[in-house]
């Protein structure tokens, strides 16, 4: 019989939070920008200069731990991280090692097997380093440090996983609870958020670990399945092979499907963290972390319950729109104008998703505005537009955030109110298409249809099909 | 009396009272700088124009009312670890041998702000890491009193500056002694405030923990004045302390009646020159017929401090000199295959011997396996250390003893044995591992007619007791001569 593996994973994710200004100096932390634009003395490691701590890091980093039922350490310090590489700037990174600002936690998730919890080892603040854009056509390297001293959390799991279905309700959980919290937008393409997946595989039943590997480069939810399918089954090959696994670190190439050894055990780097002399230890009082935790916001459960008592919308409808804050948000702002849950809803769960699915974006990136939302609906209700223009308003409104009024009243697509136009084009429509009132009256209900459909073409799409369907049966029963 | 031979506040008061302008004494110094320079090395840099330029504008300001302070007009040398925007910060190494600020370290800028003229930059060891100024990528600078001997380090061209009035008075940096035993050596007074007193701010790392900036002076008085520019909470960096009176004028009292002075007898052991301890023991009875009440204590742990200091200043040296790589700012490699070997060439030949010996040492003690036993061992000590000063400040005003156990060696003497030069730090380094302030000050001479330094300890954020102490000592002691150009190295070759 062959043998049965079970997958042990665990997670580090990075995430870089929402402040204005960099961790060590005033610089914005702006995500684009010239190059190098977004740099002080500071974050570019000039001689002398010297980092002092962004009080909203903590901040947040606190938010992050309370919502992950973490004990908050009462004095923490940074180290740095030694090591020399261009990104990095002092070619030291200040993180935290010793002394970690949150410890043992744990978040619960759902899947199809039921509750689960994840245990959380520690989350420490630290910053981002800079990027290195490697120029062929010249033969050279430039750095860029905007992105130095952007403030990051690293969330480290206990290797509580099993499956690629368990890391990413893990992921999805943090995620929605980060932004909710306001700390982040976490955006996996941005990398403004990232995880590296830690993996085994050991017989069922061994009470041991097997040798883990770490995978880096992993930009999107499907990168991170395929990433853990492909690397389980290559430790199973290995291991039923008789070879062993490496500890190592591999990168994952998500175009090919592959991932490939970026250094190993051996050559990891002796980091020689210490204290950073620069920074002062971080005491919390308790006076601090009960201010933290009244001032954290909302978060899902708590949503879905207040939705549920105050707007009669579907339950599923709840599930889904509370599945991105950003969606939320959207959805109680035109609320809050139009007074019209249910078809803000509608309009979410239908013509959103699809327009989402379809151009492949993420509820992050949905730019309608909530007023812009409240005057299509309004459009709607009061028959000024007929659904069918609406839509196409709507997808309007996705990609460029019009203004639906203005737009409805300079493209002439207001529905034409004028009875006697519509009756005149009813009675051509009847006059032109003698077969189709005769397959009606011989009881072919359906043949109204396509004269609806005629008489909608000939008034370019602005007839209110509801009435027009209405004064063909009229016309017809008196033929 | 020549305007080099005032000291800083005469010379501010002179300015003011508009007997002397700012350009006569620019003028002065640089003819100074111009007669000795060659021979003595005090500076790495200066530009004539720049300074000539400065002190117009510090002229008019001053007749603006802008700069109204009592050191407003006065020339003074920086010690170029110290960022100056615009002007070339060297650190004495070839690392950053093209390296120019673009900006200003936080001492520097209140000085400006107070309306100093910077002559230029100041000589020493390279990255402050030695006790001779011997270890400049810019040669060696020579002791005013006999150029046959070092200055001291590592802020030795701002105390030789100092002494040789090449400058009315100097800003040097103290990471284990390296602004008091200069200043013993050169014969001036030197101050290494409370950690934390100072803005680090522009103040090129060497071991962060424990660097502070300080003034280098003719008279105490002028530390005071120096004193009361330099202490200022700052924002930019983490370590700075707000400090509520910095009226250190004030603290110019000749008095010490039934002030207790500590003697640690740890410090009057067998490596002590005889002549030194006689001169710092005659100072103290001086100070007891004050009516000063002097004693006799144990300090303890004086054998950990070395150790315990080169542990932690060398592994903290470790990572701040990372930055130093040949990407960003000063030398890189010419020839080079690869980002690897560009780091290896570049950090080869860019730094001297002793740099590169404390970057070893300093790597060596955070290593994965040793951090515990070395890093970890010496922060304990360190924090002992502490306890014991805290201890005998509960009985004590101030402390007092030798900075160093000699007078200035020879020029080649002292790079020969590493360790030996380490030991010579003994009495300085404990203020730095304490975070203490110090203040020295002459107390003699030698048979060889070199300058013996006395050292004055307090508790933290006690300058205020150290200066009325050394002031009351300087009013017993009289005047102190410096060297003129023309007695330079006592008539040899200079």
């Amino acid at each position: 019989m062959a043998k049965q593996y079970e997958t042990v994973i665990g997670l580090e994710v990075h995430v870089e939070l929402a402040t204005k200004t960099k961790i060590f100096c005033g610089c914005s932390t702006e995500f684009g920008g010239e190059p190098n634009t977004h740099t002080c003395p500071v974050c570019t490691g000039m001689p002398g200069s010297l980092p002092v701590l962004n009080k909203k890091v903590v901040e947040y980093a606190v938010s992050v731990g309370l919502a992950t039922n973490c004990t908050i350490t009462r004095f923490s310090k940074f180290d740095r991280k030694n090591y020399f590489y261009p990104d990095n700037a002092q070619n030291y990174q200040i993180s935290q090692l010793y002394l970690p600002i949150c410890r043992d936690g744990f978040i619960e998730i759902e899947t199809a097997g039921g509750t689960k919890k994840i245990r959380i080892h520690e989350i420490h603040m630290e910053e981002d380093a800079g990027k290195l854009i490697h120029d062929e056509w010249e033969n050279c390297s430039l750095v860029d440090y905007n992105r130095s001293g952007v403030p990051l959390i690293e969330i480290v799991s206990e290797p509580d996983m099993s499956s690629g279905e368990e890391v990413v309700a893990y992921l999805e959980k943090l995620r929605l609870m980060i932004q909710y919290l306001g700390a982040s937008d976490c955006k996996l393409q941005e990398g403004s958020m990232r995880a590296d997946v830690n993996l085994s595989v050991r017989e069922v039943g061994c009470p041991t670990f097997g040798t883990r590997t770490e995978m880096k480069n992993l930009n999107s939810f499907k990168a991170i399945t395929r990433a853990i399918e492909s690397e389980r089954a290559r430790q199973i090959e290995l291991i039923e092979d008789g070879k062993t696994v490496t500890q190592e670190t591999r990168r994952w190439d998500d175009n090919k499907e592959y991932s490939y050894a970026m250094r190993s055990k051996e050559d990891a780097m002796d980091y020689r963290y210490f204290p950073d002399p620069d920074l002062v230890p971080i005491a919390l009082s308790d006076e601090y972390v009960e201010t933290i935790r009244s001032q954290i916001p909302e978060l899902r459960s708590e949503k879905i319950e207040r939705y549920k008592k105050d707007y009669d919308i579907p339950d599923y409808d709840i599930d889904m729109i509370t599945q991105s804050k950003h969606m939320a948000d959207l959805f109680e702002a035109t609320t809050a104008i139009c007074k019209n849950p249910k078809k803000v809803s509608n309009w979410l769960m239908v013509e959103m998703m699809r327009l989402l699915k379809d151009k492949g974006l993420e509820t992050e990136q949905i730019r309608i505005s909530p007023e812009n939302f409240a005057k299509l609906i309004q459009l709607t209700e009061d028959k000024t537009i007929n659904s069918s223009v609406a839509k196409e308003v709507f997808e309007k409104m996705f990609d460029e955030n019009i203004d639906p009024v203005s737009y409805v009243k300079e493209h002439g697509l207001m529905t034409v109110q004028d009875e006697g136009a519509l009756k005149e084009t009813v009675e051509q429509v009847i006059k032109d298409n003698p077969q189709s009132v005769a397959d009606f009256k011989a009881g072919k209900d359906k043949a109204i249809t396509f004269l609806v459909g005629q008489t909608m073409r000939i008034m370019k799409g602005k007839a209110d099909p509801v009435a027009t369907n209405q004064m063909l049966r009229d016309l017809l029963s008196k033929l | 009396m020549k305007l080099s031979e005032l000291d800083a506040v005469a010379l501010g008061e002179k300015i003011k009272a508009g007997e002397c302008s700012v350009l006569e004494a620019a003028t002065s110094v640089l003819e100074q700088i111009d007669k000795q320079e060659k021979a003595l090395n005090c500076y790495i840099s200066y530009d004539i124009d720049k300074v000539l330029e400065r002190a117009k504008e510090v002229q008019q300001k001053i007749a603006d009312g802008i700069y109204t302070g009592k050191l407003a007009g006065v020339p003074v040398a920086i010690k170029d670890n110290m960022c100056t925007k615009g002007i070339k910060t060297t650190c004495a190494s070839k690392i950053l041998y093209n390296f120019v600020p673009t900006y200003s370290a936080t001492a520097v800028e209140l000085l400006e702000q107070a309306g100093a003229v910077i002559i230029g930059k100041t000589n020493m060891d390279e990255f402050a890491m030695g006790s001779t100024s011997e270890t400049s990528a810019f040669g060696v600078t020579k002791n005013p009193w006999n150029a046959e001997h070092v200055p001291g380090g590592s802020s030795g061209g701002s105390a030789a500056a100092v002494a040789a009035q090449e400058a009315w008075y100097a800003l040097g940096s103290d990471t284990g002694g390296s602004i008091r035993q200069p200043a013993g050596y050169c014969g001036v007074v030197g101050m290494k405030p409370t950690y934390g007193a100072v803005s680090r701010y522009g103040l090129i790392a060497y071991g962060s923990s424990l660097d502070q900036i300080g003034p280098i002076t003719k008279s105490v008085r002028d530390c005071a004045a120096v004193m009361e520019i330099l202490t200022k909470k700052d924002h930019k960096d983490s370590t700075s302390v707000e400090i509520e009176e910095t009226d250190y004028t004030k603290a110019l009292v000749n008095d010490v009646k039934n002030l207790k002075i500590g003697i640690p007898k740890d410090y009057f052991t067998s490596g002590l020159s005889p002549q030194v301890k006689e001169a710092v023991l005659k100072a103290a009875k001086q100070l007891e017929e004050q009516g000063a009440i002097i004693e006799e204590f144990d300090l303890g742990l004086v054998e950990y401090a070395i150790p315990a200091y080169y542990t932690i200043a060398t592994a903290e040296a470790s990572s701040n000199l990372e930055r130093f790589d040949g990407i960003k700012y000063g030398y890189r490699a010419e020839e080079f295959d690869g980002l690897h070997q560009m780091y290896k060439k570049t950090r080869r030949d860019g730094f001297g011997a002793e740099v590169k010996r404390r970057i070893m040492l300093g790597s060596f003690v955070l290593s994965s396996g040793y951090y515990d036993a070395y890093y970890l061992k010496a922060l304990k000590v360190k924090a002992k250390i502490k306890k014991a000063f805290d201890h005998a400040f509960e009985k004590y005003d101030v402390i007092l003893g030798p900075v160093a156990p000699t007078t200035a060696p020879k020029i080649g003497d002292s790079l020969k044995d590493p360790i030996k030069m380490y030991l010579g730090d003994i009495y300085t380094i404990s203020a730095n591992l304490a975070g203490l302030p110090g203040i020295c000050l002459p107390c003699g001479k030698d048979e060889q007619g070199l300058p013996i330094g006395l050292q004055l300890l307090g508790n933290c954020f006690e300058e205020k007791k150290l200066i009325q102490v050394a002031y009351t000592y300087e009013c017993i002691r009289g005047a102190f001569e410096l060297p003129n150009a023309d007695r330079s190295g006592n008539g040899k070759t200079i």
